[in-house]
């Protein structure tokens, strides 16, 4: 089996709104860089992947554009996920396995700004029982969070210090769209967006783009000095029936980070895809981090999304932000993590490795 | 490379309304029946991956997410491919790559399209901003290519009208057809209303709900299978733009590439004595003759002769859509999913009363958008 790995990223700043611009716009500065960085041009690339939202963009299609931005003549080998990127991603190392392709280049892109996101994300509910009375994503996201509190889990002040530890980080990340300086108290005072979730509990709504540039074996030594090798890979889903579903747990993440081989603390940094406070107090548990003594791992070094949460980019950026650790030579081991649907309903896990 | 083979397919009922069932009753009535023409069960499904068109067809964001219990996906690894037109095609490719890889043995490929849940001339006739707007549906597209299709060919006018008589003949044949006319004749597709010059309403493919499921194993499983199998001898996708100063509508270099590409990995240097069937992804019935030219079967401007000569009858030298196609069903994110399948059942020898005599190797193909995403395979009934 070839080894895949991860050997270059780049993203779109994180923005409430990229003004008039289109997807095309978003991708092509990042393009650009993340090839320049490789000294690759598009030719170079042997398979194209992206994840994108025709309901985002509130049309059909809206990927199609997309290819534009890449000048796709002569004609490329190219796929689409109507998903976060992470899992195109997890298709593009697919056929770097299979042999057919030695580079891939995948991205993903979505301009949230364009509608009112908490509406649009009710539609991935139920179309006959649940969508028609629009639960939106942040009340679906409060009553998770409102079990996760009666359960005895954590509590409204656990909730703000990780929304407090995530803006500090970011502090360090020029492409974050929140940062700073806030304590859990004066974080408290803040009223409900929707009981128990204040506004900090919320991922921002943001416009945004981001590459990954995979490559295998000898490819991915010339390309990068230090490679962040892909050594485990997986994605599950859950049942979509709220009610059926133990909110308070996450099945289909544990299942997923057992199959990718993520142990407790033995990775040095974990980017977590969780849009809301409590989300990521569920994945620590579900993913089984801190359970032993190792230390612990830095979770969110980048800020994580509750600072900038580009749509459909966003859990891409997860594995961008824990390789880039790895190939800088900060962590020897790293961890990515990417959601999608309501509720944590769908989870990817992404481990890699500097050696 | 590992090998991969279809170890079952099945289809719903494709009609113009399936009220009878939800979207997720839909793609069960494929899945089941692929599982049981597969001979496996849900034990045995490693992963999932479900293609289909535009959201805005069904009016529900991402519905692989609401349908997870129904596909069977809770639990497991659950992909959502689109790629326009093309995803059914993509659907299989991408699911065949996850046994190629080592990374599955048995994967499940499904590919819907419930058109009647919302209203799909709406959903494509948005004005996006920042888009020039073509304001004249699939058909009205398409039409200007076809007239540069004959035009530089010099076809005679009834090409269209026989291909259109000859798929809907092999569509009476095939019990999930939406439409099935024994009864067509040439006559009576020239006396049809012209709806874009020179597309005839009877040279046009139906809107249709229906499914299409596949269950694809590794050699292991294919080895294992009590009923003969479809090896999946090649595969190959490309894309282009939708328009540049460059294009070629008629003869797209997009889908040239990606035929020439697949012949090479399957070892074909002459497909038309070497391929025994054709499914080809064909919505205007002046495609057939189009797409015989970029797949190489013919040189260009010489697909018409064949097709006029009935060579691609279910008794030609080449049938293509023995099945009837996409003139005789169109759940469109399914469609090309159906052409694969149905290339399996070709080799496989279950295609009933569409069967062509003896066939080994056999074609499906489909493509999207305005002429630019190609997906396509070769099948066998043996690995290489």
């Amino acid at each position: 089996m070839n080894q895949v790995a991860v050997v270059g990223f780049a993203q779109y700043p994180n923005v409430p709104s990229a003004g008039t611009t289109s997807g095309v716009e978003l991708l092509v500065p990042v393009f650009q860089e993340v090839l320049a960085d490789l000294a690759m041009s598009k030719q170079d690339i042997d398979f194209w992947c992206s994840g994108s939202s025709d309901y985002l963009a509130g049309r059909a299609f809206s990927f199609v554009n997309a290819v534009d931005a890449i000048g796709a003549y002569p004609p490329i080998v190219e796929s689409h996920v109507e998903m976060d990127a992470a899992w195109a991603l997890y298709e593009a190392y697919v056929k770097l396995l299979t042999g057919e392709a030695e580079t891939a280049l995948v991205y993903g892109f979505g301009k949230s700004s364009a509608g009112q996101l908490r509406r649009i994300l009710a539609l991935q509910l139920d179309p006959y029982l649940h969508a028609p009375l629009w639960p939106d994503s942040v009340s679906v996201a409060a009553l998770q969070a409102r079990l996760g509190i009666e359960a005895g889990l954590y509590g409204e002040r656990d909730m703000a210090e990780v929304a407090a530890a995530s803006r500090a980080a970011a502090r360090d990340n020029p492409k974050a769209q929140v940062s700073g300086v806030d304590s859990p108290d004066t974080l408290l005072k803040a009223p409900y967006v929707a009981d128990p979730l204040r506004a900090h509990d919320c991922a921002p709504v943001t416009d945004g783009a981001a590459a990954v540039v995979l490559a295998a074996g000898d490819r991915a030594r010339a390309l990068r000095e230090r490679p962040a090798w892909i050594t485990g890979f997986a994605h599950r889903v859950d049942s979509p029936a709220l009610g059926a579903r133990d909110l308070t747990t996450v099945p289909s993440a544990t299942a997923a980070a057992e199959a990718a081989g993520l142990r407790g603390d033995d990775v040095d940094v974990v980017e977590l895809h969780a849009p809301f406070t409590h989300q990521q107090l569920l994945l620590t548990r579900a993913l089984g981090l801190g359970e032993s003594d190792g230390g612990g791992a830095r979770i969110n070094p980048s800020g994580g999304v509750l600072c900038g949460n580009p749509m459909f980019s966003a859990g891409l950026s997860r594995i961008g932000a824990a390789a880039e650790q790895v190939m800088s030579g900060r962590a020897g081991r790293a961890a990515a993590h990417a959601t999608s649907g309501p509720a944590l309903q769908q989870n990817l896990v992404c481990v890699l490795e500097g050696a | 490379m590992r090998r991969a083979a279809v170890l079952g397919t099945g289809q719903t009922e494709h009609r113009t309304r399936r009220t009878d069932v939800t979207m997720a009753g839909l793609c069960r009535e494929a899945i089941d029946r692929a599982l049981a023409d597969a001979d496996t069960d849900w034990s045995q499904i490693d992963a999932v991956v479900l293609g289909k068109a535009p959201d805005l067809f069904e009016g529900v964001m991402m519905p692989e997410l609401f349908l997870a219990d129904a596909l069977g996906a809770t639990g497991r690894p659950l992909l959502r491919v689109h790629t326009a037109g093309s995803v059914g095609g993509t659907t299989a490719i991408v699911a065949s790559s996850l046994v190629r890889a080592g990374v599955h043995k048995r994967v499940l490929a499904i590919a819907f399209e419930k058109q009647s849940e919302s209203n799909a001339m709406w959903a494509l006739s948005i004005q996006p901003p920042f888009t020039m707007p073509v304001g004249a549906g699939a058909g009205g597209y398409f039409a200007p290519h076809i007239r540069s299709y004959i035009r530089r060919s010099g076809a005679p006018p009834h090409v269209g009208a026989l291909v259109a008589v000859k798929d809907r003949r092999n569509g009476a044949l095939n019990p999930h057809a939406h439409l099935r006319q024994p009864d067509i004749t040439l006559e009576s597709v020239q006396a049809s209303p012209m709806l874009w010059d020179p597309i005839r309403y009877d040279e046009t493919c139906p809107s249709s709900d229906g499914a299409c499921a596949v269950v694809i194993g590794d050699q292991e499983a294919a080895e294992a299978s009590a009923r003969p199998v479809a090896w999946i001898r090649a595969t190959a996708m490309r894309t282009e733009p939708t328009s540049f100063a460059g294009k070629d509508h008629v003869n797209p270099r997009a889908g040239y590439e990606a035929a020439r590409a697949l012949w090479h990995a399957a070892g074909i240097t002459d497909p038309l004595s070497q391929i025994d069937a054709a499914e080809i992804y064909v919505p205007f019935s002046w495609f057939e003759p189009m797409w015989l030219e970029n797949l190489g079967f013919a040189e260009p401007g010489q697909g018409w002769k064949l097709t006029e000569a009935g060579e691609t009858r279910l008794d030609g030298l080449l049938p293509v859509n023995p099945s009837g196609g996409v003139m005789c069903s169109n759940p469109i994110g399914a469609s090309g999913l159906l052409r694969f399948a149905e290339a399996a059942m070709q080799v496989m020898g279950r295609a009933g009363e569409h069967q062509v005599t003896g066939a080994r190797t056999a074609l499906g193909h489909a493509y999207g958008g305005g002429s630019q995403f190609f997906a396509m395979w070769v099948v066998g009934t043996t690995p290489a």
